[in-house]
């Protein structure tokens, strides 16, 4: 007695093998496959199936006593697993920083993992690597966490894989948290890569919503793929720690409380300098707006539509009045308009400023999943079907180059400049 | 010198859809190309070649018809290239994915030890960037990511010195080889291709390895050994669109008058 | 550059691979160049390819080349605005193996083709532009292309480089550039459609295909025709009119085909589909008379750049394979006696003007002129015609005779009875 497969509905996603806790489903070129020795029309494929491929069938005839025993032996496998599974427990954020500055990303990160921890009714801590950062470890509680996890030493004082992946690993193995969230930041990319290596863990980079599954209590991991034209929710069944990345400005940024006060707890690293294979020589500053565009309040932003490299003044002139900064789609980078440090978007910088003024851009998918968390978007563009206004707050059709100088001299005039 | 580059071959990503209704990937007609960022990170090995000496070896993971991009690596200049290909290899996370990789790469050494490792430092399919440091920890080898810029490398010493792209600074790092480099755009400009290397490159038919011929624990590798799973996919949410103050196009002057009127009532932008 | 090449083909075509395939299956060392990512990348052919041309280069390609379905039925619909005269024929002998003719997807087919002249040994270069022939001594020798490097040497040089025969110029052969009057547009577009709506729409079971042909109002009257295909799953819908008509009427193609798509007799078939691509191209429509010399010392001129082309039958691709194969030939032939010159490549010209090809063009070679210059015939005839059915058809107590004084005379009224003589006369002459 075995699952049906309703072939054509099948997406190959492989979901149910994985799912299957008696190995009786593979894909064969793409299409599941059941193995009807082995299938116990258990039915867990069934509830996994995200298009509906798989069917029960009648409920099993009597099974002999040898089939009765194989299920049982089985399950009592899928138990074990899920026994060791159940000793992961917490809700961890690695809290980055550079020079004695925790990233702001890592506070965003402390307010979304609250709200995993209570779901899932336990701690949520805080990690801490670096070198003389103690005091820096009240400020996690101050956001949100119970507890943090310190490692301070001088090895740790420049970020370096080697030395951040081992101290990571090792509080890990020791401490056993369900739930290991990080930035996807420069730093967090690099480290999350190879802790989930080491740990032979799943990782999910760039998620954009995270919750947990009411039912199996798993982590939902929902990020975007192939440049943002699809979204995609990941789950990580049988590995622990459930790993992902979160973009900065993805998630809100928390109520700080400053009367919150927590546990520390410090553990060494463990490393002497000499047996590390790397060196930072030196840090180099680079004088590019990027820097501050990700953390602009007010962002005028323009595309194609501004026409050449002139018309960015007229962006500009706005930009300085309401002391925001500048912005650009794709396409008018590309066009030479402007510099690669100013691209908002999938291959830019994410953003998420309290205004995103969006000139002369048409609204590209890419340069949507860069700024449509923004909290107000305003549109102009020529063209009134243009995806542009179906995310922005308020739009008008029209041609910037009309409409910009105007908002400019009305805001002039409006504010007494 | 002996440089190993990982390459994939991607969907043209901007070519790439849902189906709304049934919610699966439209991959219909959509070209096959070389993964951008292991094109900088082929033509910089290539670009070291020239000027310390050795050898470009590629490496990727895919099925039969992923033998393209190593024929494209071969035109920009890569002296060989190895497929890993086998049907039990299908459905591999980035985990799988990097097991496969390091077990090829192991193998590789076996015959010529390598010196450095090159990645893109993301593939456009899946933005993930965690193929590389997965075969750098699997390696154990030092890992140096968003690599801009290399200074130099000490052939004596086997040793390299680098810029790595941070936000708003670079990193100048010196590390032991063997290394693991993950590379961006920045990093060089492609160069096009002599037509000797496109000739070579059409000619050329790169090794093909299976489970046959290098070791991996088939609880490592596919489905089995890839701990993530892709729960549902779907087309991405759209924002509700808000208010079109209209008169844009009549009378831009008195519509723009209105939106900054409507902005500072609501607070959206402070009236200093 | 050492490494020197029996034959260089210039172009991946259907008569450019054929040319490659066949001579590197008699062992000739063979390098073909495209400029486009993959072979099939630049070519929008209309999506008919006839079982016999093509047979006589790969033996039952049909059991394993990237077809769409086996062409049962074929249509000729002459449009008036909103009416249509329908004349067809279908055939179950057309529905077995091996088939007469197939709907392709010319990209799909023309990749596979090509890697079948690979796997037969020739080289294929792609994303690479031959830009130059190299001389030496009145004789071709090689060919530049644009990349570093780039020069390449062999014995002969197999022209199959299209429509835009630049190096066909270059070499000569071609004294003046195209004119536009020798130039047809062709727009088309794939329109994605269930398979089943595609059967019940043009009563086909699986499999089976049909394609129609339309002319009069499809056109909006200008000299040319339009297509429907039948895909598997989708409709290749297209128009193509005279380049030079179409510039003097000030039509963009692409409304050709929107005022063919919502045309009220087409319209229903196409109901529900989505467009997938949009393709236009440029055919060689000049016939016989647009013929350049096809061989020099050192060159063979094939397909379209040889202007090969029947437009009256809509036939190119198979004209291309032909002149691919008989090149082909010639080239082996002379590669046996390893001479390459004006003398030795002139075989590849009888072998022409005793195939269908040349006798074909020869035939028409009129044709073009002769319905270009009289343009009513794609416009007043198709509309007489469907007016003339609608009298016929019409039952209203009108006794047969006066229908059929009726009919005269409001074909009359258009044109005087000596014109239609004059007309049907040339008509004759050019087509017979």
């Amino acid at each position: 007695m075995a699952v049906k497969v309703i072939k054509k509905n099948c997406i190959g996603c492989g979901l149910c093998v994985q799912t299957c806790p008696f190995e009786a489903l593979q894909l064969v070129e793409g299409i599941v496959e059941v193995d009807p020795d082995k299938c116990t029309n258990c039915g867990d494929c069934v509830e996994v199936c995200p298009a509906s491929a798989l069917e029960l069938n009648e409920p099993p005839e009597k099974m002999s006593d040898n089939e009765v025993k194989e299920v049982e032996k089985r399950e009592k496998i899928v138990k074990k697993i899920k026994r060791e599974l159940e000793d992961y427990r917490g809700v961890w954020v690695f809290l980055e920083q550079f020079r004695g500055e925790i990233a702001p990303v890592s506070f965003e990160l402390l307010g979304e993992g609250r709200k995993l921890a209570d779901n899932l009714q336990t701690k949520l801590c805080g990690v801490l690597l670096g070198s003389g950062v103690e005091k820096l470890a009240e400020q996690a509680l101050w956001y949100g966490a119970d507890k943090v996890y310190l490692m301070d030493d001088p090895v740790l004082k420049d970020y370096r894989t080697e030395t951040y992946a081992a101290g990571l690993v090792r509080l890990s193995q020791k401490y056993k948290p369900e739930i290991i969230l990080m930035g996807a930041t420069t730093m967090g990319r690099d480290l999350s890569g190879a802790v989930a290596t080491e740990l032979e863990t799943g990782l999910t980079a760039d998620c954009t919503e995270l919750s947990i599954d009411e039912s199996s209590g798993y982590l939902f991991q929902t990020r975007p793929a192939f440049g943002g034209n699809i979204m995609a929710t990941i789950v990580c069944r049988h590995h622990r720690p459930q790993m992902a990345t979160v973009r900065p400005r993805v998630m809100a940024m928390p109520e700080k409380d400053t009367g919150r006060t927590g546990e520390v707890v410090k553990e060494n690293l463990g490393i002497t300098e000499e047996n590390v294979l790397v060196k930072v020589v030196d840090v180099i500053k680079e004088k590019k707006a990027a820097t501050y565009l990700d953390k602009a309040e007010i962002i005028v932003a323009g595309g194609k539509g501004v026409g050449n490299k002139e018309n960015f003044k007229i962006l500009k002139e706005l930009a300085d009045l309401l002391g925001g900064t500048i912005g650009a789609s794709r396409a008018a980078v590309e066009a030479g308009w402007i510099g690669q440090e100013y691209q908002v978007g999938q291959t830019g910088v994410t953003v998420r400023p309290k205004v995103y003024f969006a000139f002369g851009i048409s609204g590209a998918i890419q340069h949507l999943v860069g700024m449509q968390t923004s909290d107000v978007i305003v549109a102009v563009n020529t063209a009134p079907d243009a995806p542009i206004f179906k995310v922005a707050t308020y739009g008008i059709v029209g041609d910037l180059l009309q409409v910009v100088p105007a908002m400019t001299k009305a805001f002039k005039e409006k504010m007494g400049v | 010198m002996h440089f190993v580059v990982c390459v994939k071959q991607v969907p043209d990503s901007s070519e790439v859809r849902v189906d709304p209704e049934t919610n699966t990937l439209i991959r219909e007609g959509v070209p096959s190309i070389i993964n951008p960022y292991d094109a900088h990170a082929v033509e910089e090995a290539v670009r070291l070649k020239e000027k310390y000496g050795g050898k470009v070896t590629v490496i990727s993971m895919g099925p039969p018809q992923a033998e393209e991009v190593i024929r494209k690596s071969i035109q920009f200049g890569a002296d060989e290239g190895i497929l890993l290909s086998d049907r039990k290899f299908a459905g591999s996370d980035t985990l799988a994915t990097s097991y496969v990789l390091t077990q090829g790469i192991k193998k590789l050494a076996e015959r010529e030890p390598f010196d450095l490792i090159f990645c893109g430092k993301q593939a456009i399919d899946g933005d993930t960037a965690q193929v590389g440091p997965g075969i750098a920890a699997r390696l154990k080898i030092p890992q140096l990511t968003y690599v801009l810029n290399i200074e130099e490398i000490n052939v004596e010493e086997k040793t390299i010195k680098l810029h790595r792209k941070l936000e708003g600074m670079r990193e100048v790092i010196s590390a032991k080889l063997p290394a693991l480099l993950t590379v961006v755009q920045d990093l060089n400009e492609l160069r096009y291709a002599p037509l000797p290397n496109m000739i070579r490159a059409a000619r050329y038919r790169p090794q093909v390895w299976t489970t046959e011929n290098i070791e991996v624990e088939d609880d490592k590798i596919g489905l089995n050994g890839s701990p993530t799973a892709v729960r549902k996919i779907f087309a991405p949410p759209e924002r509700e669109g808000g208010e079109i103050i209209p008169g844009g196009q009549e009378n831009p002057e008195e519509t723009a008058r209105k939106l900054v009127e409507r902005l500072l009532k609501e607070e959206i932008i402070a009236d200093k | 550059m050492s490494e020197k090449y029996d034959v260089i083909v210039v172009g991946a075509g259907p008569a450019g691979v054929t040319t490659a395939y066949l001579t590197a299956k008699a062992g000739l060392k063979t390098i073909l160049f495209e400029r486009g990512d993959h072979p099939g990348a630049k070519n929008v052919m209309g999506g008919v390819l006839y079982r016999k041309p093509t047979e006589d280069v790969i033996a039952n390609f049909w059991k394993e080349a990237p077809l769409e379905r086996h062409v049962i039925e074929q249509n000729l619909w002459i449009l008036d605005k909103n009416s249509v005269v329908k004349a067809g024929y279908r055939t179950k002998a057309q529905d077995q193996e091996p088939y007469n003719a197939f709907t392709v997807f010319r990209s799909r087919f023309d990749r596979w083709f090509a890697q079948k002249a690979v796997e037969a040994g020739a080289l294929l270069i792609t994303e690479t532009v031959v830009e130059d022939l190299i001389w030496d001594n009145h004789f071709v020798v090689g060919v530049k292309t644009g990349r570093p490097q780039g020069d390449v040497y062999g014995s002969v040089v197999v022209l199959a480089e299209g429509v835009n025969s630049m190096l066909t110029q270059k070499a000569g052969l071609q004294k003046d550039g195209l004119n536009t009057a020798q130039l047809a547009v062709a727009v088309k577009e794939v329109i994605a459609l269930d398979k089943e709506k595609i059967e019940s729409r043009f009563n086909l079971e699986e499999g089976q295909g049909a394609t129609i042909e339309l002319v009069g109002d499809a056109t909006m009257g200008m000299m040319g025709t339009a297509f429907i295909y039948t895909n598997t799953d989708s409709l290749s819908v297209g128009v193509g009119a005279l380049l030079s008509q179409v510039v003097r009427q000030k039509i963009n193609p692409n409304e050709l085909l929107e005022h063919l798509k919502n045309h009220p007799i087409v319209r229903p078939l196409l109901e529900g589909g989505e467009t997938k691509e949009y393709l236009g191209h440029l055919i060689p429509e000049g016939g016989y008379n647009a013929i350049p010399k096809v061989y020099t010392n050192g060159v063979v001129v094939v397909g379209d750049a040889a202007q090969f082309v029947n437009g009256i039958h809509r036939e190119g691709s198979n004209m291309a394979m032909i002149s691919g194969k008989l090149a082909a030939e010639t080239i082996i032939d002379a590669h046996k006696i390893g001479e390459f010159d004006e003398r030795a490549l002139s075989h590849y010209q009888k072998k022409l003007s005793n195939s269908f090809i040349i006798k074909d063009l020869k035939k028409y070679q009129n044709a073009s002129g002769f319905f270009e210059t009289n343009d009513h015939i794609f416009s007043l005839y198709p509309s007489l015609l469907n007016k003339a059915a609608e009298e016929f058809t019409t039952v209203d107590n009108v006794p047969k005779r006066e229908k059929q004084r009726r009919i005269m005379e409001l074909v009359t009224s258009e044109r005087s009875k000596l014109e239609i003589l004059r007309d049907i006369y040339r008509g004759w002459r050019v087509m017979g």
